[in-house]
């Protein structure tokens, strides 16, 4: 039901993965994830290795933050993210690129892994592994099936529906059998006998790719071309396509037993068992139709965005608009370059003025695309008019807060209202009003 | 340095406008505009013409000198299909050329510009339009001109006559339009609501382009046509008439297919979701039938459209888009 079919766009397709180097500085955030931050542990003036633990996760929903390069520990202070929001920070003036021992860097593949569920999840919690998707899950508590919970399907999700984007597709061409052996770990954790890779069907290369590299696996991963339709790789569309089953309303995939990892995870899940190295590069897109060129890095997190975009294309170009992290569907507009990036960070996608300024607003004409569209079978123009009058607890009644922020609403409303906005504002009041309730 | 632009996602449209939306439907309307002028000849183009006119300037007017502000753009195209429908729900006779221009001050200016402009308005405009003449010029709204009788001429006594609702209604059986004359729309009737063959084509239009859905139109003649069915097998048929002939006929003769394909379709006041639609088509096509069977007026579309668009608000409560995992 619902969905849209935006501009592919994916021009940095054939942008074969780059080594990013290293740069003379390094901006490590302590919370690329979601949850607390981390607490550093070091001090400055303290050398540190590539791969060393600088952030520890002490809080329950907090992911370990391991240093990307070597040198001295500059600074422990806070920093504006791209956002424009401050948030603690370790600077790291880089000194060669020395990596701790325990971390295997020779380019072969380790394929046997003799971990059971518990030392597994050990490992991703030791490695500071998140979901690279876009909400940066710690992972060791999503593979950490909650008592009287039982996992019955592993999907991973290689959709990548949205727009522009590349880095799923590039990854999986390029590092197929470490993906495979990544989501094969990860199903023997879960202890579930198959796992499901669901990929949208315009990107029949990545499909017929992994279709070949999981076929060694004695058809443990079954790969699953999916419709080409937005937002196709939203968590509970994917599960309702692959497994059939609908993620009810406020809960969460493991209550219909499933469990859903972005395929750019699994790529670090098995550096981070296989070859002991934590989450410390992640693959990212630099695209955008004015740009010279086209490009997917794999990148030291922590890399500003302006080191990236001086390094890929010099400058930005004189008509840029809008410098988006993320895809155009549900990314968001950076209005701080000089940022780090962190682990969910999956692109840097530059707009034209053209694009990027919203057409002016008129009447709602009641045409009801933005229903059509969305998802969820949920009702934008109503709540777009109940936000606009205060009337969020009726927003409530007719569930906005099963939104998932997907964006169609918006993009198909011939009118231009800024249906995701108002949505955006009545979910949080309406949160608001919920956690008011419950004191 | 030049700043970035910051905004929430999703930060790239559809390239979808209510401009483009609007000038789709005034597109689809042509093939029954062409037929319009082809039977009634250049008085039918005539009182389009002054139809849109009027439509356009009233809003503009409207807008300039009592809201003091522009509601729409005036060349989104709105005003242009009110104006057409309410010139198609008139006979085409040269009085209505100024009769037409007060109903287009009534549609556009009590109908749509009252509520707030395009959107707001909780009635079609063309039809708010087309009630207030019929009751206001009785006389001028129900002389019909007979097709083609004088193509081409702006003639004052153009030869008028009867529509085959009004002679139905009178019971009679023998002047009713053959089968053929059904189809193409060769009979009396509204300017634009004659032709079945031109009204279908601009609907596949719209159904092609997405402007509207099948729901309504497919409920509103089906229903139409199934009562038509009971009332002719239970004796309501003209004599030497079948029932299912005379439902042909009631759904091809009078106002339904124009109805149904563009004014009950009309996004601003019909129901939001795909049920809601259905019952709105079905209420319209109950309605229109009791009004014409047992009402005193012979032809019951554009009261049926008014009274179902009165309960959409109601519709769009009860009948809800079906949710995720519900």
């Amino acid at each position: 039901m619902g969905g849209v079919h935006p501009e592919e766009n994916k021009i940095s397709t054939n942008a074969v993965i780059e080594k990013f180097p290293v740069p003379a500085q390094m901006t490590v955030l302590m919370n690329q994830h979601l949850g607390a931050p981390a607490t550093p542990i070091v001090a400055k003036g303290d050398k540190v290795k590539v791969g060393q633990l600088i952030g520890e996760a002490q809080a329950f929903m907090c992911a370990n933050v391991h240093s990307p390069v070597s040198g001295t520990v500059k600074d422990i202070t806070a920093v504006k993210d791209p956002f424009g929001m401050m948030k603690p920070a370790i600077v790291i003036d880089v000194e060669g690129d020395e990596w701790m021992e325990t971390i295997d860097r020779t380019p072969d593949i380790k394929r046997e892994c003799n971990l059971d569920s518990k030392e597994v999840i050990a490992k991703l919690k030791e490695m500071g592994i998140v979901g690279l998707g876009g909400a940066t899950f710690p992972a060791h508590i999503k593979y950490a099936v909650p008592e009287g919970k039982k996992a019955e399907y592993l999907i991973i999700n290689a959709v990548e529906c949205e727009p522009y984007l590349t880095s799923d597709h590039r990854v999986m061409l390029e590092h197929a059998e470490e993906i495979c052996i990544g989501i094969d770990i990860l199903r023997g954790a879960l202890n579930v006998p198959h796992a499901y890779i669901g990929i949208e069907n315009n990107k029949p290369e990545p499909i017929a790719h992994m279709q070949k590299v999981a076929a060694q696996f004695g058809g443990r991963l079954i790969v699953e071309p999916l419709k080409v339709k937005y937002p196709q790789g939203a968590e509970k569309q994917l599960i309702n396509a692959i497994t059939g089953r609908c993620v009810p309303s406020g809960k969460l995939p493991i209550d219909v037993g499933c469990v859903v990892s972005n395929v750019g995870t699994t790529f670090a899940v098995y550096e981070a068992i296989q070859k002991n190295k934590p989450l410390i590069e992640n693959i990212l897109t630099v695209t955008g139709k004015k740009l010279p060129s086209q490009h997917n890095y794999q990148v030291r997190i922590g890399t500003t965005y302006s080191d990236i975009i001086k390094h890929s294309i010099g400058e930005l170009p004189a008509t840029t608009g809008k410098v988006i992290s993320g895809g155009p569907m549900m990314g968001k507009a950076m209005c701080n370059l000089d940022a780090p990036t962190v682990k969910g960070a999956s692109s840097v996608l530059v707009i034209d003025e053209g694009e990027a300024v919203r057409a002016q607003e008129s009447n709602c004409i009641r045409c009801g695309k933005c229903m059509m569209a969305c998802p969820m079978g949920l009702e934008p123009y109503l709540f777009s008019a109940l936000v606009r009058n205060d009337r969020f607890e009726e927003a409530g009644a007719n569930n906005i807060l099963d939104c998932i922020e997907c964006g169609c609403c918006f993009f198909s409303c011939p009118a231009n209202k800024p249906l995701l906005d108002e949505i955006r504002l009545g979910k949080n009041k309406m949160r608001a009003i919920l956690a008011a309730k419950k004191k | 340095m030049k700043l970035l632009n910051v905004s929430g996602s999703p930060h790239v449209h559809s390239d979808e406008s209510t401009k483009k939306i609007m000038w789709r439907v005034n597109l689809a309307l042509v093939p029954a505009l062409l037929v319009a002028i082809a039977y009634f000849g250049l008085n039918a183009l005539l009182v389009s013409i002054v139809s849109v006119a009027a439509c356009v300037l009233f809003q503009w007017l409207i807008e300039k000198f009592i809201m003091k502000q522009p509601t729409t753009n005036i060349w989104d195209g709105s005003a242009v299909i009110t104006g057409l429908l309410l010139a198609f729900n008139v006979p085409a006779t040269c009085e209505m050329v100024w009769i037409v221009a007060i109903g287009a001050l009534v549609a556009i200016g009590i109908g749509k510009m009252s509520f707030g402009g395009l959107g707001k308005n909780p009635f079609n405009p063309a039809l708010v339009g087309r009630v207030f003449m019929l009751i206001s010029f009785p006389v001028q709204m129900t002389t019909w001109p007979v097709p083609a009788a004088k193509a081409f001429s702006f003639s004052a006594d153009a030869v008028t006559g009867a529509t085959p609702l009004g002679i139905l209604k009178e019971g009679g059986a023998e002047a009713l339009p053959q089968a053929w004359e059904l189809i193409v729309g060769h009979m009396g009737g509204s300017m634009g609501e004659v032709s079945a063959l031109a009204i279908l084509i601009g609907a596949i239009y719209l159904l092609i382009r997405k402007v509207i859905t099948w729901h309504i139109p497919v409920a509103f003649i089906g229903t139409a046509f199934l009562m038509s069915l009971i009332c002719g097998a239970c004796g309501m048929a003209p004599e030497g008439v079948n029932a299912g002939y005379y439902a042909v006929q009631q759904i091809l003769m009078g106002g339904i297919m124009l109805g149904a394909c563009f004014m009950a379709t009309d996004m601003v006041t019909s129901p939001m979701s795909k049920s809601g639609q259905l019952i709105f088509g079905v209420g319209c096509g109950l309605l229109t039938i009791i009004i014409r069977n047992w009402g005193s007026y012979p032809e019951g579309v554009s009261f049926a459209i008014l009274l179902m668009n009165a309960v959409t608000p109601l519709i769009n409560r009860g009948f809800k888009p079906k949710r995720f995992a519900k």
